[in-house]
């Protein structure tokens, strides 16, 4: 049995390892970093930590965060420090049976690809673990591996 | 009891690495100076000391090759032998064993298998034959037999006494304490500007005390994580002997500024860079013995290796006497290696030419030598040295030498810093960066070839908008930008245009993630005032961004500088009093443009005065100037605005500041001035299409002068 701790980004329902999460803070107030890349929302301070945010849409190739957008901030623990992972909404900590577990589809293209380690298959619909390495941009995507091995 | 065991052999390898580091210093010093003899007994006392206490600890191998280099050292002492590079060389290879070997128990806790014989049969043999000192040219001048003084070693099992006062503490204790000031100083930020929000005279008290603490406390620890640089370069004389053994040259490094303080961090950074320069200077600067002598030089070269302190930072210069930087071959080589046509080549100016040496594998060595020349260095020299806030620059003489001047900040974590506005974000900007700011007003920023410029002075500053190198949004209705900044980055200056530029304040700098470590635009990040994250500017990444770091660009403003503004136009600078009235002053009567935090003044009875660099520049109230022949002396506690705005002029040596209301302009336009108004104005005239009045500031000086040796002769009078 595995644990994960699970949220929403932009209608799809993922979770990461529940031991890598550190903390779930409500929206915060956010700095700007002009010319950062794209998947960098701002920084954030954690009681005098200054943790990157991370926009999970960009990562999914899906539409940036708006302004009005306020974001639940998941702050993972990652080896390069703390890093925020912002999400719609925080759901609960399941635990998914490896069983159930399935590797992504070969349909399944783009950046959401690199990111999706793969899916559970749980009553309600599809749990989808996220590579958070690849996600938050500090390990290059593991893409074209992936895809060699799936043929 | 072995946990006590431990600390002892510990102390013992910290003290004996420390102790053989002198070794090497003491060994360069008598090989130079034979007759040292405060040196040799340095050197004695050393060994002597590391060969007791190994032996108590019981490191037999150790004891016995520190007792044949004591015996060794006993003969030179006693004059039955004299040093010859024979024998230095062997003791200094004595020294790299025995470090070797405490590495070994540093790792192991025993002192290895290796009994090191050939090294205690090579000491034994110098011992018992010495070699001719008639041989060696060092030795040749001096008397064969001298007297045999110094029998009995006084300094004997002494250990330095300045042990008694200090304590060793673990350096990552040290770090954290930094850590935690850092988070005082963020704290004592929050503080500060919640109070200043609400007139409340208890917190606004208890603030200021808490201010002042913590200021104190900043200061203190920081200097706990001084080290004096001597710890970064002493190794350099080593370095540049054996180097020079090697090639065959002759070389002598010398040190000023041994003591001066940097925090360790910095030390630690600095020491790499500044030994691949040393390298460089002894392999490609200084010359062999037979082309100095040929050039007129004396035939050992010089590698003076300085540090100092100049305006809050530390320069460091590395300079040999060698042969220069030859900038035809530079040229030749940038031509050989394909990235620029000779034409272009011919073109560069000495500068761009030298600024190729930093580029990625460009060397000028025509062999590669073991030490350099093999196209690593001086790219990854600046990379390290810019990483932590600092710059390089290489100036250098054909056949006179080369120096190398490297600018350092003293301290990586806590810096001084401007909050710079555009629109609604907030940036940090250095002060190390920062020469002046000056207030613009809508259509004074002109373009040349499409580069936005602003005459500050008698020169064409580029001008760099915030908002347009960051993207920012920005309402362009807005007035374009209020502030310039103008700063510094390398040797080029330009002005960053704002919205807005707070009081200097200070801030911990933290690190950026990963995912930001390719922009180069940012130095690190901060917790500001209000407890938001502010990211600080690195100013010479902005100016690399915006193309301003090119020569060619400079020089281009330097030549086509309009040569309007008719002879007699004189630069002003024009500023707003305390009460809001248009004034100004001829521009080359103000040394600089200063703001002070009003907490940074500093009252003894009715002066004030704030610490300026080294010294002490007194403050004086243009108000108060003014008004002293209509009113009584007066402390006016009613103008208290956020920060003093002062000019500092210069008076013969002295210096005084000039406290204003605030900075507006400088403008250049002729004197023409009308009748004066009041006593220490020269006269009225028409400045930006509005009446200002021109301030005579040397004679409200003399005038202030004459007023206090009265009131001087006055009290002197009235007290006998």
């Amino acid at each position: 049995m595995k644990r994960l701790a699970t949220f929403t980004v932009d209608g799809r329902f993922l979770g990461v390892d529940v031991t890598s999460v550190r903390e779930v803070l409500r929206p915060q107030e956010m700095t700007r970093v002009p010319l950062a890349p794209p998947r960098v929302a701002g920084l954030i301070n954690l009681r005098g930590e200054i943790v990157t945010a991370i926009d999970l849409r960009v990562a999914l190739g899906r539409r940036q965060l708006g302004k009005s957008d306020r974001p639940m901030n998941v702050v993972v623990t990652t080896e390069h420090g703390s890093v925020s992972v912002l999400v719609d909404a925080v759901g609960d900590v399941l635990e998914v049976d490896e069983d159930a577990f399935e590797r992504p589809p070969s349909t399944l293209r783009g950046s959401a690809r690199d990111l999706i380690l793969g899916a559970y298959k749980l009553d309600g619909g599809l749990l989808l673990e996220l590579d958070l390495d690849a996600a938050i941009g500090t390990t290059s995507p593991s893409g074209i591996d992936a895809e060699v091995e799936d043929r | 009891m072995p946990g006590e065991m431990d600390e002892i052999v510990a102390e013992f390898l910290v003290e004996s690495y420390e102790s053989l580091d002198r070794l090497d210093r003491d060994l360069l010093a008598l090989e130079r100076d034979p007759h040292a003899r405060d040196v040799l007994a340095s050197i004695f006392r050393t060994m002597h000391t590391i060969k007791g206490t190994c032996g108590f600890l019981g490191f037999v191998k150790l004891e016995r090759i520190a007792h044949a280099a004591e015996s060794l050292l006993a003969g030179l002492r006693d004059g039955s032998m004299s040093i010859t590079p024979q024998t230095a060389g062997v003791l200094l290879a004595t020294g790299d064993v025995l470090r070797l070997i405490l590495r070994q128990i540093e790792a192991s806790g025993t002192d290895g298998e290796d009994d090191h014989d050939a090294l205690v049969d090579e000491l034994g043999r110098l011992r018992e034959a010495p070699p001719d000192p008639a041989a060696p040219p060092a030795a040749a001048s001096q008397p064969a037999s001298r007297p045999p003084r110094m029998r009995h070693g006084r300094g004997a099992g002494i250990r330095t006494a300045v042990t008694d006062t200090t304590v060793r503490v673990d350096v990552s204790l040290l770090d954290r304490l930094m850590t935690l000031v850092g988070e005082l100083v963020l704290a004592r930020n929050h503080l500060v500007e919640m109070a200043s929000d609400r007139a409340d005279p208890a917190l606004t008290s208890a603030t200021q005390s808490v201010d002042r603490i913590t200021a104190e406390l900043q200061e203190g620890v920081m200097k706990t994580r001084l080290q004096p640089i001597r710890t970064a370069w002493g190794t350099f004389p080593r370095v540049a002997r054996d180097l020079a053994v090697a090639l065959d040259k002759r070389v002598r490094i010398e040190t000023d500024g041994d003591d001066t303080e940097l925090d360790r961090s910095i030390i630690e950074a600095i020491k790499d860079p500044l030994t691949h320069i040393v390298r460089n200077a002894v392999d490609h600067g200084i010359e062999g013995p037979e082309v100095r002598v040929a050039a007129g030089k004396p035939d050992e070269g010089v590698v003076l290796v300085r540090a100092y302190h100049e305006g809050g930072q530390v320069t460091i210069e590395v300079a040999d006497d060698g042969a220069g930087i030859d900038l035809d071959a530079v040229r030749a080589k940038a031509v050989e290696t394909a990235s620029m046509t000779p034409e272009e080549a011919d073109r560069m100016s000495e500068r761009e030419a030298i600024d190729l040496l930093f580029l990625p594998g460009f060397s000028t060595a025509d062999h590669v030598t073991e030490v350099s020349g093999r196209g690593v260095g001086m790219d990854v020299v600046r990379t390290n040295i810019e990483r932590i806030g600092g710059s390089i620059d290489i100036s250098s003489r054909r056949g006179e030498g080369t120096t190398f001047k490297i600018r350092i900040p003293l301290t990586l974590a806590i810096i001084p810093v401007l909050i710079a506005t555009s629109g609604e974000e907030r940036f940090a900007i250095p002060q190390a960066n920062l020469l002046e700011v000056v207030g613009v007003v809508p259509g004074s920023i002109e373009t040349l070839h499409e580069v936005p410029v602003y005459r500050l002075r008698d020169r064409l500053l580029p001008v760099v908008s915030l908002a347009h190198e960051l993207d920012l949004e920005r309402d362009e209705e807005a007035p374009a930008g209020r502030f310039l900044a103008v700063l510094q980055a390398d040797d080029r200056r330009f002005g960053l245009l704002v919205d807005g530029l707070s009081d200097p304040s200070e801030i911990v700098v933290k690190p950026l993630g990963p995912q930001l470590h390719g922009l180069e635009v940012y130095a690190g990040a901060t917790i500001l005032g209000n407890g938001r994250v502010g990211l600080i500017l690195d100013v010479v990444g902005l100016a690399a961004r915006a193309g301003v770091i090119s020569d060619v660009h400079e020089r281009l403003l330097d030549v086509e500088r309009p040569a309007e503004g008719s002879r007699n136009a004189r630069a002003l600078l024009v500023f707003a009093d305390a009460a809001g009235s248009r004034m100004a002053v001829p521009l080359d009567l103000v040394d600089r443009l200063e703001g002070f935090p009003r907490a940074a003044v500093e009252r003894s009875g009715p002066d004030e005065a704030v610490p300026y660099g080294d010294r002490i520049l007194p403050l004086l109230s243009l108000q108060d100037l003014l008004v002293e022949r209509r009113r009584a002396p007066r402390r006016g506690g009613e103008e208290m605005a956020a920060d003093l705005q002062v000019l500092v002029h210069r008076r013969g040596d002295d210096l005084v500041g000039l406290v204003v209301g605030q900075i507006i302009d400088i403008v250049e336009q002729p004197l023409e001035l009308e009748a004066a108004s009041r006593p220490g104005v020269s006269g009225t005239m028409f400045v930006q299409g509005r009446i200002t009045e021109i301030l005579d500031l040397p004679g409200l000086l003399e005038t202030h002068e004459e007023r206090l040796r009265l009131d001087v002769a006055a009290s002197a009078g009235a007290a006998s």
